[in-house]
């Protein structure tokens, strides 16, 4: 505040300033609320007003295929039927055990590949551009390029564990194989970015933490868990709030992943059928716009539990390291 | 062991590393061929015809097809279309998406003024809302309403601000823009536009660099809300994707020629700004 009071105090009594004074002061008080106003007048319409929209919208019988319906107020009975219905809770189920194998193991591997990638290396951008690699790529162009890797009979994947001597695996047909194969498409394109955020945490860790406990005896690998992942933790809830958020609205995937002509459903016992993909296919398949937009509000409670549980747990680490 | 850092440290003050081994290199090497092998194995697809991909053991070296199925996605889809259309939204956002975010990301970082620290929380709180939530009344505006569905200005206007920028270019701007310079140029009788114009705009450009870049490529890749709001008669490059991986002839070499031809304008792109982009990430990642 006092930087730009200060020369406006002083400009209104240089001479030539005075002449603009009414124009001098719109401006400084004026242009501030100018300049954020596009962003707030994007959001406004386009993000907030939907979003508050679909909450009325679940509370209507509103049907695509129906005219007139969306003026059929009818309470809670979205939220009733969707406690009943065996497929929200099957997408329930999809979606968090995905979300699990997809987030945990890849998280994972991105502290290891990041701690890896913060030794001194020769050929640092080139390591680093090449795990960033998968990132730019698109979840159209990757999963249509994953299903043909686990293709049932000539995926190149099935080739590979041939090798080994293990069966074909028709990984579209199984709960397990399919939840396996579209975490391996997440866990493909986000790991490196994962990676190259934990090294960005790591290279603010102050060395001398490192040099007094190796002069302690820590080996490097007590050392990784004695320092570097404590240091971490405020950039590791970063990822996994954000990782959490991102797996519960899978739908790209498993929808590409679905070779049949009803993508849609999410396999033919709607085996990866996830909470996303359930809501597009109660609003674009089957019309349901109230019913879609209950399942919306439904994910949007299981989103901020799961976040508020990410955030309880880490205050309690924390409590328990400072006891 | 800790002899080496340490004289290392002393030169380049603060930033000590401990030298790789060779397993290290070998692990990294691994996770490097991972990384890579899917977009490999897509060009050597690509540039097969279809029964070469059924073969035991599979192709691993790139064929001579490659041209031939480029042009049969071309012939056979509106590749040519989607491909228009998604440069053109996507340099339309990007273009908006900058200007409006070094806007409001100097206003926040430098102009004094009332409900500011309310509103800046209120930007970083929408960045944690997911937007797939108002897909539903999202579509029922685009369509009903204001009749946009399946034309461009449906992807282009809701995404024309972000939250992400606006906080990414005040993060900069608080830090990069000595106020100095501002008080100096007010006293020069420089209004707010012209301090934007010939002062802020030059110092933003190596972050609005990266925001255009991180923009750019999300919106190439956007999926979901295009599949929504467009149609197979004016696709984006993702919508036509999604097209020729659910159609009825299952040509394994045109459909991942068409992943290919979507890609790659990415790869290119990543290839000639990737420090930046890898810069802005490890940036973004220390000050959010």
């Amino acid at each position: 505040m006092a930087v730009l009071t200060k020369p406006r105090v002083r400009a209104t009594h240089v001479a030539p300033r005075a002449r603009h004074g009414l124009r001098y002061r719109l401006d400084v008080k004026g242009a501030p609320y100018l300049y954020i106003a596009p962003f707030f007048l994007v959001f406004g319409v386009f993000g907030l007003f939907p979003l508050v929209y679909t909450g009325y919208v679940s509370l209507t019988g509103w049907r695509a295929d129906t005219p007139g319906s969306e003026d059929t107020f009818v309470g809670w009975r979205n939220y009733a039927d969707l406690v009943h219905d065996p497929f929200f809770w099957n997408a329930v189920k999809n979606t968090i055990g995905i979300g699990l194998i997809s987030t945990v193991p890849q998280l994972l591997m991105a502290l290891g590949i990041a701690h890896l990638l913060n030794y001194k290396l020769r050929g640092r951008t080139f390591f680093r551009m090449g795990v960033l690699l998968p990132n730019v790529t698109s979840v159209a162009a990757v999963t249509i390029i994953f299903v043909q890797l686990f293709g049932r009979d000539y995926g190149m994947i099935n080739w590979f564990l041939g090798l080994f001597g293990i069966g074909h695996t028709d990984w579209q047909a199984g709960t397990l194989s399919s939840w396996i194969a579209i975490s391996v498409i997440v866990t493909w394109r986000w790991t490196g970015y994962n990676a190259l955020i934990y090294l960005a945490g790591m290279q603010a860790i102050p060395f001398e933490l490192y040099e007094s406990a190796a002069l302690d005896g820590a080996s490097r690998w007590k050392q990784f868990w004695m320092i570097t992942v404590p240091m971490l933790r405020p950039t590791i809830l970063f990822t996994v709030i954000v990782s959490t958020i991102g797996s519960l609205q899978l739908f790209g995937e498993p929808l590409l992943f679905n070779t049949s002509q009803t993508p849609t459903t999410g396999g033919s016992q709607h085996q990866f059928q996830t909470l996303a993909l359930y809501t597009y296919d109660q609003f674009w398949q089957k019309f349901k716009y109230g019913y879609g937009a209950a399942i919306s509000w439904a994910m949007f409670l299981l989103i901020a539990l799961f976040v508020v549980v990410n955030l309880v747990a880490a205050r309690r680490m924390r409590g328990a390291d400072a006891s | 062991m800790t002899a080496a850092p340490l004289t290392l440290g002393r030169r380049r003050r603060a930033r000590h590393q401990l030298s790789a081994d060779r397993g290290t290199y070998l692990v990294l090497g691994l996770v490097l061929l991972l990384s890579i092998f899917p977009m490999y194995w897509t060009l050597v697809a690509a540039s097969h015809d279809n029964s070469a991909i059924s073969k035991t053991p599979p192709a691993l070296l790139p064929g001579p097809h490659l041209l031939d199925n480029v042009q049969k996605v071309f012939e056979q889809t509106d590749m040519r279309l989607a491909l228009n259309n998604s440069l053109i939204v996507s340099a339309v956002v990007t273009v908006s998406v900058v200007f409006t975010s070094t806007l409001a990301g100097f206003a926040f970082a430098k102009l004094p003024f009332r409900g500011k620290g309310a509103l800046l929380g209120i930007v970083v709180a929408t960045m944690m809302v997911p937007p797939q939530l108002g897909i539903i009344p999202l579509y029922i505006m685009m369509a009903n309403w204001l009749h946009w569905a399946n034309h461009l200005q449906a992807l282009i206007v809701p995404a024309a601000a972000s939250a992400f920028g606006v906080f990414f270019m005040r993060q900069y701007l608080i830090t990069a823009l000595p106020t100095e310079l501002l008080e100096a140029g007010r006293l020069d009788g420089c209004s707010t536009w012209r301090l934007y114009w010939h002062v802020v705009l030059p110092i933003a450009r190596p972050a609005a660099a990266v925001l255009g870049l991180l923009t750019f490529m999300a919106t190439w890749n956007d999926f979901f809300w295009p599949l929504v709001v467009m149609t197979q008669q004016n696709p984006t490059v993702q919508v036509s994707l999604s097209a020729l991986q659910g159609g009825y002839v299952q040509d394994y070499s045109l459909v991942l020629s068409g992943a290919l031809i979507s890609t790659l304008p990415m790869l290119v792109v990543f290839a000639l700004m990737g420090r930046q982009i890898l810069g802005g990430i490890m940036q973004g990642a220390v000050k959010g």
